[in-house]
C-alpha cells in the first residue's frame, strides 16, 4: 500500500521530537450496501475511505494525527503534528528500517464481493422480503439489508514491524414488524462473517427472513416479562453477549490499568464457576471478529482468559504489553485510521459443556428461557451489566411455555460468573455484533452452549 | 461563496437532464486531549473531510461517498451514485429537497475564539479537569477519563434544484468520568460542561458533578422489587425524549413502525406535556440553521398539552404524506443519505425544583443513570426496560443509594403517567434538552 522507503522516512520524521515509539497505520476501506424497505429496493450506497493515522509515544503520552493525503508531504505533515503533540527531551535523527513479518493467514476469500453484480446482491433482498411477507398476513413491514466491506490495512512501527492485512466482511439482516390486537412487535435475524459472497452458500436468506418473521409473530402473544431475580436459561449462541458484558470488557488491560475494572489484580484467583472456560480468539477463520493482524500489526491470538473458573490473563494491546515487557495478545483494534487503537475483544466464547440442553430446561422449575439476546452494556468499575432479550419465554414446571415481552436483564459480573450452574453440550456461535467502546465500533463475535444462571434480575413489569 | 459551497454547487451542477443531484460536503477539525495522573495521556489533532452524493433519476435513488475532496474523487463519486440508482426501485416521492422559501433563522453558532485558543491551553484545561476531579472528594480513587474535545465544523449542501446552504459551527466540551471508593466498593459518575468556545466551559462544575455523582452512590444496595414513582434526572429524561423522537418521525409513521401512527389529535400524554423539536434555539447544543437537506430548520410542535399535533418530516416523508418537510432531514455524516429525525427536542418546563418535586413523594426512586437503552427499549412496540442506578426517595427526602435494578414500563404508559415536570431545563450533548420528570407506576425490578 505504501513504499517501504516512504514508511521509513515518515517514521523518522515522527521521531524528530524525541519519541520512544512511532507508528503508521494506513487503511483503504471500500464499503457497499443495499437496503430494501417498505416493499421496494430503496437505495444502494457505496464509498471509499482512505488515509493514515500516525502516533508518537513519549513516556506515557501519545500524540496522534491523521490524514487522507497519502503523499510524502501529507504523511510528513501528520507525522510532524503527532510528534508536536508528544514532545520528548531528545531530538535529532533516528533511522528506522521496517521489515515485513510473517503472518498466518486464514482461508482465502472465495468470492470477492466487489466482483459480484449489484443486481445479484439486490436479488437477495427481494427474496428475503417475499419470504418474510409469506410467513403470515400479520407481517406488516419488512426491511432487509445487505452490506459488504473490504478493508486493506498496513501497520509499520519504529520497532521495525511491517505487516499488512486484507479483511473482507459480508453481512445480511432482516427485520420484520407484526401487527396484532396488542400493537406492534418486531423480529430480527442477521448473519455476518469475515468471508466474501460465499456467505450465501451456507446462509439461506429466505430461511433467515422466515425466522425473523416468526419471532415477530410469536411476540404478538407475549405476556409482560416477570420482574425480580429468577433462574435464567440462555440458549446456544446467545449467551456470548452475557460474557462479553459480564467479564469481557473487564478483562481489557487498559481498563484494568486504571483500576476501572472489578477484575483488576485478580489473575490466578477463582472468578467463575468451575465449568467456565472463556477464550478470546481472533484466529477463528471466517468468524465475524476474525483478522490476520490486529490494528497494531500483531498476529491475532487464541487467548485463554478464564480456565476452569480461574482468571488466567487479560487482553492486551501492543503498547501496554510493550511497557509491561510481555507479549501482546493481538487485541489492539480501532474503528478506522482516524482513531487511536485500544484493547478490544475479537471472538469471545465459552467452551462447550457436557450437559444435555433439554435436561437443563427440564431441571428448571420456574424461570425464563432467553432464545435471542439483543446487545448489552457494562460498567466495568462496578461490574454491573445489562443485556437485552429479544426472544424469550417463561419456564414453568421444567417446560418452555409462553413468550414474554422484551426487556433488559441486569446482574453483577463477578457474582453472575459464580452462579453459572449448568453448561450444555450444544456450543454455537451467536449473531454478528458491533461492540462500542469510547465511541469506536468494531465487529465482534461470540459463542456459548446453552447455559443457566441460577439467579439474574429480569427487568419486566409483571410482579 | 465558501469554498465548500462552491464545490458542492459545482458537483450538483453536473446533473444531466431528468436527473437530480445533491452534493453534501464536510470539513471538520477536531482536537482531543486526555489527561491522566497530571500528564497528557493522548493528544489527537484531526482534520477530516468528505463528500456524499445522492442521485435521483426516474424516481430511483442512489448514494455514494468518498473520504476525500480530491478533484478525481468528486466525479467518481457522482458516477458511482448514478450507477447505484440504476439498481434501486422507483418511488414517485423520491427526490432531493426543493427551495421552500423559508429563510433560516440567523444563529451565532461559530465562535472565532475557539480557533484562536492554543493547544497548550487546551492541554491545561484537561489537566486541570483531572486534578479538580481527583481533589473534589477524598473518596475519589481514580479517573477513568478526563478529556477536552473541540470541533470546528463546516458543511455545505447544494442540489440541482437550487438548494445552496452552508453550516458553520464550533463546539467544545470537557468531561470527566470519576471512580469513587470506600470500604472496597467502587462507584462511578460523570460530569461535563459544554460551550461554543472554551471560555464558556466550567471545569470546576464538571469536576464537582463527576465527584458527586460517583460518591453519592457509595454504599448502594440492591432493593427488592417494587412498583413506585420515579424521578428521572434531566440527563435521563433527555435520553427518553430522544427515543420518543424516533417514534414521531414521518418515516416511522409511513412505514408502520410508529406506535403513534394513527393517533394524531388524540391525547397521548398527560396534559402537562408539550413537546417541541426546535433546532432554531441557539441554546441547544445541536442548534443549526439548516437541516441535512439544506432547508431552514424550524420549530415543530409534536405534542401540545398532551395531544399529538405533528410528526417530523424530511422532503421525502413530507411529500409522501401530502405535506411538506419540517426541516428535519438529518445526516449521520457524509456516508449516507439524509433520514428524518429530531434535532433539538424540548419539553415545556414546570415551575418547581427537583427538590420540591421529590418532597411530594413517599416512596420513590431518583434515577441518576440508565443503561442498556439500545438493548431493552423497543421504539416500535413501546416496551421500555433499562438498567438504573440512583437514590431512593423516602418520605419526601433523598435516602439510600440504589444499584443493579431495572426500571420498566412502556413508552405509551410513561407519557400518560407523568406527574410533574421540573423547572431545571438544561441543554445536553444530544438532540434533546433535559428536565426533571416525575413518572408514577414504574416497576423497579431488584432482588
Amino acid at each position: 500500500m505504501l513504499d517501504t522507503e516512504l514508511i521509513n522516512r515518515t517514521l523518522s520524521t515522527a521521531l524528530t521530537t524525541g519519541g520512544d515509539f512511532a507508528e503508521v497505520f494506513v487503511e483503504d476501506k471500500r464499503s457497499s450496501s443495499a437496503v430494501l424497505d417498505d416493499g421496494r429496493v430503496e437505495e444502494l450506497t457505496s464509498g471509499r475511505d482512505r488515509g493514515a493515522g500516525i502516533r508518537v509515544v513519549v513516556g506515557d503520552t501519545t500524540g496522534f494525527a491523521h490524514t487522507a493525503d497519502l503523499s510524502e508531504e501529507g504523511l510528513a505533515g501528520a507525522a510532524r503534528a503527532a510528534a508536536a503533540a508528544a514532545r520528548g527531551g531528545g531530538g535529532g535523527v533516528r533511522e528506522v528500517n521496517v521489515s515485513a513479518i510473517d503472518v498466518p493467514r486464514g482461508t482465502p476469500v472465495r468470492i470477492p464481493p466487489e466482483e459480484v453484480a449489484k443486481a445479484t446482491k439486490v436479488g437477495l433482498l427481494t427474496l428475503a422480503n417475499e419470504a418474510a411477507r409469506g410467513s403470515g398476513s400479520a407481517i406488516t413491514q419488512v426491511s432487509a439489508r445487505y452490506g459488504d466491506s473490504r478493508r486493506r490495512i498496513l501497520v509499520a512501527n519504529s520497532d521495525g514491524l511491517l505487516a499488512e492485512d486484507d479483511q473482507i466482511r459480508t453481512l445480511f439482516s432482516v427485520s420484520c414488524v407484526a401487527t396484532g390486537d396488542t400493537g406492534l412487535q418486531t423480529g430480527r435475524e442477521s448473519a455476518g462473517r469475515t468471508v466474501g459472497f460465499e456467505l450465501f452458500d451456507e446462509t439461506d436468506v429466505e430461511e433467515m427472513a422466515r425466522r425473523a418473521a416468526e419471532r415477530a409473530l410469536t411476540k404478538l402473544n407475549a405476556r409482560p416479562a416477570p420482574s425480580g431475580a429468577i433462574p435464567v436459561v440462555v440458549g446456544p449462541g446467545g449467551g456470548g453477549v452475557l460474557f462479553h458484558e459480564a467479564c469481557g470488557h473487564g478483562l481489557e488491560a487498559d481498563l484494568v490499568a486504571k483500576s476501572a475494572s472489578v477484575f483488576a489484580g485478580r489473575v490466578g484467583e477463582k472468578v467463575a464457576a468451575d465449568c467456565v472456560t472463556l477464550i478470546d480468539d481472533g484466529t477463528m477463520a471466517g468468524e465475524w471478529g476474525h483478522f490476520a493482524i490486529d490494528d497494531e500489526g500483531r498476529p491475532a491470538g487464541n487467548n485463554i482468559l478464564i480456565k476452569d473458573g480461574v482468571l488466567t490473563d487479560y487482553m492486551w494491546d501492543y503498547l501496554r504489553a510493550r511497557k509491561e515487557g510481555r507479549v501482546g495478545s493481538g487485541n489492539g483494534r480501532r474503528q478506522s485510521y482516524q482513531h487511536l487503537p485500544m484493547v478490544r475483544m475479537t471472538n469471545t466464547y465459552i467452551s462447550n459443556g457436557t450437559e444435555d440442553p433439554a435436561a437443563i430446561v427440564a431441571d428448571t422449575e420456574s424461570g425464563i428461557y432467553v432464545a435471542q439476546l439483543g446487545g448489552g452494556q457494562v460498567n466495568t468499575a462496578t461490574g454491573d451489566f445489562v443485556f437485552g432479550m429479544t426472544e424469550a419465554y417463561l419456564i414453568e414446571n421444567g417446560e418452555i411455555t409462553d413468550p414474554i415481552r422484551e426487556g433488559n436483564l441486569i446482574g453483577n459480573g463477578p457474582e453472575v460468573l459464580t452462579r453459572i450452574d449448568a453448561l450444555g453440550n450444544d456450543f454455537a456461535m451467536g449473531s454478528p455484533g458491533m461492540c462500542g467502546k469510547d465511541g469506536q465500533g468494531v465487529p465482534v463475535g461470540d459463542g456459548t452452549p446453552t447455559l443457566r444462571v441460577e439467579s439474574l434480575t429480569v427487568g419486566g413489569t409483571a410482579t | 461563496m465558501s469554498e465548500l459551497l462552491e464545490l458542492a454547487t459545482r458537483v450538483a451542477g453536473w446533473a444531466k437532464d431528468g436527473e437530480q443531484v445533491e452534493a453534501f460536503v464536510v470539513h471538520e477539525r477536531e482536537t482531543e486531549v486526555r489527561a491522566y495522573e497530571g500528564e497528557i495521556e493522548s493528544l489527537s489533532s484531526a482534520e477530516s473531510q468528505g463528500i456524499g452524493v445522492r442521485v435521483v433519476v426516474d424516481g430511483k435513488q442512489g448514494y455514494a461517498y468518498a473520504g476525500t475532496l480530491d478533484e478525481d474523487a468528486l466525479g467518481e463519486t457522482l458516477t458511482e451514485a448514478r450507477d447505484n440508482a440504476a439498481f434501486a426501485e422507483s418511488d414517485e416521492f423520491n427526490g432531493v429537497a426543493e427551495p421552500d422559501g423559508v429563510s433560516p433563522s440567523v444563529l451565532e453558532l461559530f465562535d472565532e475564539r475557539l480557533a484562536l485558543f492554543s493547544t497548550d491551553d487546551k492541554v491545561a484545561l484537561a489537566i486541570e479537569l483531572e486534578r479538580a476531579t481527583r481533589a473534589a472528594d477524598p473518596r475519589i480513587s481514580g479517573i477513568e477519563s478526563a478529556e477536552y474535545i473541540d470541533t470546528i465544523y463546516e458543511s455545505a449542501v447544494a442540489t440541482s434544484t437550487g438548494i445552496a446552504s452552508v453550516t458553520r459551527e464550533t463546539g467544545c466540551y470537557v468531561s470527566a468520568y470519576a471512580l469513587a471508593e470506600e470500604n472496597g466498593e467502587t462507584q462511578t459518575g460523570f460530569g461535563f460542561s459544554l460551550g461554543r468556545h472554551p471560555g464558556e466551559l466550567n471545569v470546576s462544575a464538571a469536576a464537582a458533578d463527576a465527584a458527586e455523582r460517583a460518591t453519592r452512590l457509595l454504599g448502594a444496595v440492591k432493593p427488592s422489587t417494587a412498583r413506585l414513582t420515579v424521578v428521572l434526572d434531566p440527563w435521563v429524561t433527555a435520553q427518553l425524549l430522544s427515543i420518543i423522537g424516533h417514534t414521531l418521525t414521518g418515516e416511522a409513521v409511513l412505514k408502520g413502525r410508529s406506535l403513534f401512527a394513527d393517533r394524531m389529535g388524540e391525547e397521548v400524554a398527560m396534559s402537562s406535556i408539550t413537546l417541541l423539536d426546535n433546532a432554531t434555539n441557539p441554546d441547544a447544543f445541536t442548534a443549526s440553521m439548516v437541516d441535512g437537506e439544506g432547508l431552514a430548520t424550524r420549530a415543530t410542535t409534536l405534542i401540545s398539552d398532551g395531544v399529538l399535533q405533528g410528526f417530523l418530516h424530511n422532503s421525502y416523508s413530507g411529500r409522501r404524506s401530502g405535506t411538506a418537510s419540517t426541516g428535519s432531514g438529518v445526516r449521520g455524516g457524509f456516508k449516507g443519505a439524509p433520514g428524518v429525525g429530531a434535532q433539538a427536542l424540548v419539553l415545556s418546563p414546570g415551575t418547581r425544583t427537583q427538590t420540591e418535586l421529590i418532597s411530594d413523594i413517599d416512596d420513590g426512586f431518583l434515577v441518576q443513570e440508565v443503561t442498556g437503552l439500545h438493548s431493552g427499549v423497543n421504539p416500535v412496540s413501546g416496551d421500555f426496560s433499562t438498567g438504573a442506578e440512583g437514590l431512593r426517595i423516602r418520605n419526601g427526602e433523598i435516602a439510600e443509594p440504589i444499584r443493579e435494578v431495572t426500571i420498566a414500563s412502556t413508552l405509551q404508559r410513561l407519557l400518560q403517567d407523568v406527574q410533574g415536570i421540573g423547572n431545571d431545563l438544561e441543554w445536553l450533548p444530544m438532540s434533546a434538552a433535559g428536565v426533571s420528570l416525575v413518572v408514577a407506576d414504574v416497576t423497579m425490578s431488584g432482588g
